[in-house]
């Protein structure tokens, strides 16, 4: 059931993506999902595709545990499909009763399926090759500017990391509470969406009760390991950049340039 | 009555990093009216297994048959095995819900289909079988102490009329003296009610002092299955398994060693008192 | 000197109505007296609400005192100014291994408690490594807190605390949501801390045969504390431990139960071969 969403989840290697600075990944990542929504045609396709493959490839994680990660969200990936297959106005190709599909639309929902599975994949390459940590120390360090102008960034990043770390296990008690519950004849499918509102009352009170009570008791556990805030904290692994990194940008600099001109060449084509 | 499991296999996140075969070729027949342990280290398979028997879980291959009917069949009515097949899960208080304790036991009887009457009725029996005094009925379930919770959460799958009543580690978590009340509760709920039980436990002292048979549990198979006696006797396979006899039996193979003839198929403190005497009285005698 | 020190020590709780109006005061600690020398190994047992767990808050400071003082290495709670120091130099093991692991990588979890006090980082990476090494983890420095067994993950907890290098550790419960092959893990890791490293030990359990190695136990009921003593002092009062809540290990029952016989069996029977010797030079 639910602990199969594997999407997102650190996957402990050694690659050279798990030791690059979060940082750089996390530019690289923006990058990436700017190169997205700039590609146009073949050219532009082919770069991305081949760009998402080495680092898939670089990142030594099996593609099967990736898109097996794909699953949980394979509705989004359904729906964004079938909306822009048959609402996309043009020439009809062929039409089921009010339904129209028209050349336009397919090529449209084929590009946004494949675009929202490559930002999902791409994304999740981060995830799967930083840590928690690592990610949110990168986070905290990169807008550390924000400081000062009144943003709590080591707060922030203290939340997410600790959002992170509890993610898995109130998955799991979810899966827990929503089978005890079935186990008392509890029906979560069946009904109208009202009903099936009302029907997930028994899995959500317990669930919250369950995250206030954790969210409490490890208040308590980071207080007692003289948790205070920021101030004063040192680091186990402080962020220092090293020659892959220095590597990284430029890499990344060339591909983000790679789209461009690809954005840039087909344009010039479309209009001469 | 029975249930009848047939070479049932389960494999957890098939095709992962993280496969594994939780169940391993498990058969196995449950009687109606028994009293089972189900014994085994944490990861031995017994939390799968017996969500196997209510259907939450599905076996990857194998079959199983409640009361001569294949579970798995099509037509088969999977919500009303839950019923008849009353799971509480570990720390089964974590699950409740409701306003008032009285109205979160209704909450099983209502989701089988019965009148408003009939599942106040259901959940007042309930609660009695579980032994949660009156006074505590209408509070709200967050303002009971753990034992009286974890007896609140027990009514709320009794409340079901189950036929088979599986507790997974009813224990956990509880003082020794809230252990005590809840596992003599469950032995005479077994009596009064006429219910097949299984306990799942990792503590011999616990199921030896009140089942009259236990399945081991290890690696997803079935290791032993027999009466406490006959399972006891198995020191070095138990061990092996991570799991020790009660102590009183390692006693009494202690003192046999040294030549004091007792018996060493002693399972329980009783047992062994009665051996210990009756061998001082014989040499007495003798 | 004694590192903890406890006079009078009175926590009240008061509970409100709906309207804010008091509705009564619960003493959950109501005049306890305590006191640990450096080294020592100290059982504090009790069933659950005796109030034993109210007392470990109050030692690392996470509650304090209505009442009565409480000294942590030469240090009264009460001042606020000795809060981080009393917090470093005694740490606190929880009963929930899960609710107290903070990072997703076990290392960094260990060296939660060294950066917040602002050691350095070189000193950081020693510190973890030695933490982790005492409690048998190190192999599993790199793993994911989640894929552990719960006794792992409390000896990953304990190990969080060594990386602070206190005195003292005060364990509420470690063992209470483990399975019998954790509980051993943490008590023997426990035990080899306070053997090896010379560290007060303060374990909060209502396990009695986890008492057994201690040097003194302190029994709790209704937040006062009811009895102290060597283990076997205490272990030898069946009945009253068992008015207490509380269970006594079976060996020792059964001793209690043949003496009642009539066998002339010594008191406070602790282990199974004290039991076997006993009977066999009867026999």
């Amino acid at each position: 059931m639910l602990r199969d969403i594997t999407i997102g989840q650190y996957y402990p290697s050694d690659s050279i993506l798990h030791k690059l600075d979060p940082r750089v990944k996390l530019l690289g990542t923006l990058v990436y999902v700017l190169s997205l929504f700039f590609f146009r045609g073949a050219a532009g396709f082919a770069a991305v595709t081949l760009g998402l493959a080495a680092l898939i490839w670089l990142s030594k994680v099996p593609l099967r545990y990736m898109v097996k990660g794909l699953k949980a969200i394979g509705v989004i990936l359904v729906l964004t499909g079938m909306f822009n297959l048959f609402l996309t106005p043009g020439e009809p190709l062929a039409s089921f009763g009010i339904f129209k599909i028209t050349e336009e639309g397919l090529k449209n929902a084929g590009f946004m399926v494949i675009r929202l599975t490559y930002l999902i994949l791409g994304s999740s390459v981060l995830t799967l090759t930083t840590t928690p940590n690592r990610l949110t120390d990168g986070l905290e360090k990169a807008l550390r500017p924000l400081n000062k102008i009144g943003v709590p960034v080591h707060e922030i990043s203290m939340i997410m990391s600790i959002a992170l770390r509890f993610i898995p296990i109130l998955v799991e008690e979810t899966d827990k509470i929503m089978k005890a519950q079935l186990a008392r004849g509890a029906d979560f499918e069946s009904g109208n969406l009202i009903k099936k509102a009302k029907a997930m009352a028994p899995l959500l009170v317990p669930l919250f009760i369950s995250a206030f009570r954790r969210a409490n008791d490890l208040a308590m556990a980071m207080e007692a390991r003289c948790y205070n805030g920021g101030e004063g904290r040192t680091k186990m692994k402080p962020l220092k950049y090293t020659g892959k990194d220095g590597w990284a940008y430029l890499i990344m600099a060339g591909y983000f340039a790679g789209i461009i001109v690809c954005v840039w060449m087909s344009r010039n084509g479309r209009n001469s | 009555m029975s249930i009848i499991l047939d070479k049932v296999n389960y494999v957890y996140s098939e095709e992962t990093a993280y496969e594994k075969q939780a169940l391993n070729q498990v058969s196995l027949k449950i009687e109606d009216g028994e009293f089972i342990g189900i014994i085994g280290h944490t990861g031995s398979g017994k939390s799968t297994l017996i969500q196997h028997l209510n259907g939450l879980l599905k076996a990857t291959s194998g079959g199983i048959y409640y009361n001569g009917r294949d579970i798995y069949e099509e037509d088969y009515d999977r919500k009303e095995l839950r019923s008849k097949v009353g799971l509480v899960f570990q720390y089964p208080e974590h699950q409740l819900f409701e306003t008032t304790v009285f109205a979160d036991v209704c909450f099983g009887p209502k989701n089988l289909g019965l009148s408003r009457k009939e599942a106040e009725l259901r959940a007042f029996s309930a609660l009695k079988s579980a032994g949660l005094p009156e006074e505590y009925w209408y509070r709200s379930p967050f303002e009971l102490s753990g034992g009286q919770k974890r007896r609140a959460a027990i009514a709320g799958v009794l409340a079901m009329k189950p036929e088979v009543l599986i507790l997974d580690e009813p224990t956990a978590g509880l003082d020794p003296w809230g252990r005590e009340e809840i596992l003599n509760q469950i032995a005479s709920m077994h009596q009064e009610l006429n219910m097949t039980i299984l306990l799942v436990s990792h503590s011999m002292e616990d199921v030896a002092e009140y089942v009259k048979r236990i399945i081991v549990m290890n690696q997803g198979s079935i290791l032993l299955d027999g009466a406490p006696k006959e399972v006891f006797l198995h020191q070095q396979k138990l061990e092996a398994a991570g799991l020790l006899v009660p102590q009183v039996t390692y006693l009494m193979q202690e003192l046999k060693g040294r030549g004091i003839p007792v018996s060493v198929e002693v399972t329980t403190l009783k047992e062994a008192k009665e051996a210990v005497l009756q061998a001082f009285s014989n040499r007495r005698l003798g | 000197m004694n590192l903890i020190e406890a006079r009078k020590l009175v926590h009240e709780y008061i509970r409100r109505d709906e309207e804010g109006n008091v509705e009564g005061i619960l003493a959950a600690l109501d005049g306890v007296d305590l006191e640990v020398k450096a080294g020592e190994f100290v059982a504090i047992l009790g069933h659950n609400g005796s109030g034993k767990s109210t007392l470990a808050k109050h030692l690392n400071v996470l509650l304090k005192a209505s009442e009565g003082t409480l000294w942590v290495d030469g240090k009264d709670t009460l001042d606020d100014n000795y809060q981080w120091d009393i917090r470093k130099s005694a740490g606190m093991v929880f009963q929930n291994p899960d609710n107290q692991i903070i990072a997703g990588v076990v290392e960094e979890d260990v060296a939660f408690g060294p950066e917040n006090i602002g050691v350095p980082t070189d000193e950081i990476w020693n510190r973890v490594e030695k933490s982790l090494k005492s409690v048998g983890m190190l192999g599993y420095r790199e793993h994911s807190p989640n894929k552990l067994s719960g006794g792992q993950k409390q000896r990953v907890a304990i190990a969080g605390v060594m990386a602070m290098e206190p005195k003292c550790i005060v364990l509420d419960e470690p063992t209470a949501m483990l399975d019998p092959q954790g509980r051993r893990e943490v008590l023997e890791a426990v035990g080899a801390l306070n053997r090896e490293k010379g560290i007060t030990v303060i374990l909060i359990t209502h396990y009695m045969e986890e008492a057994v190695q201690a040097d003194k136990v302190y029994v709790m009921d209704h937040g006062k504390v009811v009895m102290q003593g060597k283990p076997r002092e205490i272990f030898s009062q069946v009945d009253r431990l068992k008015s207490y809540r509380l269970d006594v290990p079976q060996i020792t029952l059964l001793a209690h139960e043949l003496r009642k016989e009539g066998l002339q069996i010594p008191e406070g029977i602790l282990t199974r071969q004290e039991l076997a010797e006993a009977l066999c030079q009867l026999y």
